[in-house]
């Protein structure tokens, strides 16, 4: 059984999924270095699942993000968005089919400072979509945005609908994000990791809101964070990331409980536990996260692998299996070998 | 009606959506309104297009009660009842007679109006070419960017006064042609590039991948999102070409290169014309026009210092 196996609830699959930035730009040299933000990405996400992605800064989480809204085109690959009538492929779709892909996936951002017009009202801020895909009357989107924001936890909507958001405070912005993701009722929201940026006190809110709306509303997430806590209160299952590439994925308990990429290991290893008398193994990883400048054909932990040897080292980078057939997937040439360690 | 006595802030009916926005622009601008008056040197700016303002609306009532149109039009009027012209300052003409014998209050005033106009016109030609260029490079980026700033290179090259002589060759510049002129070079030229700058630093900012997600296509992205967060600075920029038409305009009458009737500019040239444009007993040709060219400069200068501090909260005080 492989990880992109058919299936009827796949929302989202992604096949062989690649961004690459020129790294050197000239008019007459360069266009042989390229940074690979995403290589061969491979992933699928059920209906009303939650996945999250997880990684350090850099690793690509963000530009998965993107490519999945198609705000940047990916190099090469497919995403296919399976709907009411067939399969939409968002990395080669025309701008006709786009109309329609911008109804179906919303996304959230980081930074709810940013991420507003400051020159529009919170109703222009939530109506947006409605009004660009022209869905109702202005009396229509005003009680589904009023709606929305009592939904989202801003009441009375009345005091909320026509203010700037410079007058809001940091999470109350990011319910007005939420509202926005949600106003035509998308099939799949990025949220790109929506809690970061928010106060510690209002951060639990704001996660309890999307958990709930999401469960309510039926939709389909990709929580996109570095913060594994976030992840396991958030999401059905995770994908690691490193370098661009999923390195494991799986339940988020079982990923959590039972890692078996080396990095997912040190990842956890990095996770303070409130408990003094906890012993956990400890994984030493060396030196820090480099660039994915032209990667060598090998495992691109490689470098900062305990496990690496010479299999490693002539070997592409190894691909996602699932080897014990738990659905839990692991792209390492030696988990196996090691599951005792 | 007795419903309206339990309005609470609730309860409020739903107002009409133009009028919420109208409400809500006019608390913009009475918070600006505010800001602005704390500032001596815009409130400056401010009262000095007052005056002129005044001085413009003043002219065709003077003309039509007090002033008899035989003596005191600025253009044909003369004064025979004066033996000799240009007559110093007296009770019948307060700023003198020209060498013409035209009253020099009743010009200056006069041209106060066209001078507004010439203004408006070069800030809005200006302000609207630059703001619509500026963000459309700056969101496309590529050849447009290319092409659209490197016009504005070759158009700030463009020594503006040699460019007006030739113009004036080929055809006649009046006011509203100047004003046109002035307005397409500042446009195209150094304006453009300055609102661009600004607008690459909107065009980055999430809001604008939010529009996108949203489903907005690039004429909204550019004229709801962008333009909107680069009109203060337009604005500030319209305050500046104002008073480089004016002082444009100065320097080209006084070359003779116009075909206006009357200007601030004009009566400088007409003096200079009569002989009497370094002849400082005869202040009266020669001071109340450049008075009011460097007063009405400086008001609008002023006056967009004052809204730099409104929409570039650094530069205020507090």
């Amino acid at each position: 059984m492989s990880e992109n196996g058919k299936n009827t609830d796949t929302l989202i699959e992604v096949k062989d999924l690649s961004k690459l930035y020129p790294a050197d730009s000239g008019l007459f040299s360069g266009g042989d270095t390229f940074i690979h933000a995403v290589s061969g990405l491979n992933f699928s996400i059920k209906r009303g699942e939650s996945v999250g992605l997880v990684g350090e800064s850099g690793c690509g989480k963000t530009t998965t993000g993107k490519l999945l809204t198609r705000l940047i085109e990916p190099t090469e690959g497919s995403i296919l968005l399976n709907t009411e009538s067939g399969d939409m492929d968002i990395a080669t779709m025309t701008s006709k089919e786009t109309k329609d892909f911008r109804r179906r996936v919303q996304m959230i951002f980081q930074d709810p400072y940013e991420s507003m017009n400051p020159r529009l009202t919170i109703y222009d801020t939530v109506a947006e979509p409605l009004d660009v895909q022209g869905i109702g009357n202005i009396s229509e989107r005003q009680a589904r945005v009023s709606e929305l924001l009592q939904t989202v936890g801003l009441t009375p909507a009345s005091s909320f609908l026509f203010r700037y958001p410079h007058e809001l405070s940091g999470g109350q912005r990011q319910r007005v994000a939420i509202a926005r993701a949600l106003v035509i009722e998308p099939d799949f929201i990025v949220a790109d990791e929506p809690t970061s940026m928010l106060d510690v006190s209002v951060r639990t809110g704001v996660m309890k809101l999307m958990q709930d709306l999401a469960e309510r509303l039926e939709v389909t997430t990709l929580y996109i964070t570095h913060d594994l806590a976030v992840a396991r209160y958030m999401c059905d299952r995770i994908a690691v990331m490193y370098l661009g590439k999923i390195v494991e994925i799986g339940e988020t308990e079982e990923v959590l409980q039972n890692p078996r990429h080396p990095y997912t290991k040190a990842l956890l290893s990095a996770v303070p536990i409130p408990d003094p008398t906890y012993k956990r193994e400890a994984v030493d990883i060396k030196g820090g996260v480099s660039k994915p400048i032209n990667p060598p054909a090998r495992c691109r932990f490689y470098p900062r692998c305990p496990w690496a040897d010479d299999y490693c080292e002539s070997h592409d980078h190894p691909p996602l299996e699932d080897k014990s057939g738990d659905i839990h997937f692991t792209s390492c040439y030696h988990w196996e070998d090691n599951l005792e360690k | 009606m007795a419903e309206t006595t339990i309005t609470g802030s609730d309860l409020v009916k739903p107002d009409s959506l133009w009028r919420i926005r109208l409400r809500l622009s006019w608390q913009a601008f009475k918070k600006n309104a505010a800001l602005f008056a704390e500032n001596p040197v815009g409130l400056i700016g401010f009262a000095i297009i007052l005056i002129f303002m005044l001085m413009a609306v003043a002219h065709p009532i003077l003309i039509n009660t007090v002033w008899d149109p035989v003596i005191y039009d600025p253009v044909t009027g003369i004064d025979i009842t004066i033996p000799f012209h240009p007559s110093p300052p007296s009770p019948t003409h307060l700023l003198g007679t020209d060498s013409f014998g035209r009253d020099v209050l009743s010009q200056l005033m006069f041209s106060t109006a066209s001078e507004f106009a010439l203004g408006a016109v070069a800030a809005i030609v200006t302000v609207l070419i630059a703001t619509t260029i500026g963000a459309v490079a700056a969101y496309y980026g590529g050849i447009i960017d290319t092409i659209f700033m490197r016009f504005a290179d070759l158009v700030v090259m463009t020594p503006f006064v040699t460019l007006l002589i030739v113009l004036s060759t080929l055809f006649e510049v009046g006011m509203i042609e100047l004003a046109i002129i002035i307005g397409l070079l500042g446009g195209f030229g150094s304006t453009t590039i300055i609102i661009k700058s600004q607008a690459l630093t909107v065009k980055v900012r999430t809001y604008i991948e939010a529009a996108r997600i949203a489903g907005g296509g690039d004429a909204r992205i550019i004229f709801r999102h962008i333009i909107p967060n680069l009109l203060p600075l337009s604005f500030l920029y319209m305050m500046f070409t104002v008073t480089s038409a004016i002082f444009s305009e100065a320097v080209l009458s006084f070359f003779g290169l116009l075909n206006i009737r009357m200007s601030w500019g004009l009566m400088i040239f007409t003096t200079q014309f009569s002989g009497y444009l370094l002849d400082f007993e005869k202040w009266w040709l020669i001071y109340p026009a450049s008075v009011a060219i460097t007063a009405m400069c400086a008001a609008f200068y002023l006056v967009g210092r004052g809204i730099d501090e409104i929409i570039n909260p650094r530069l205020r005080r507090r």
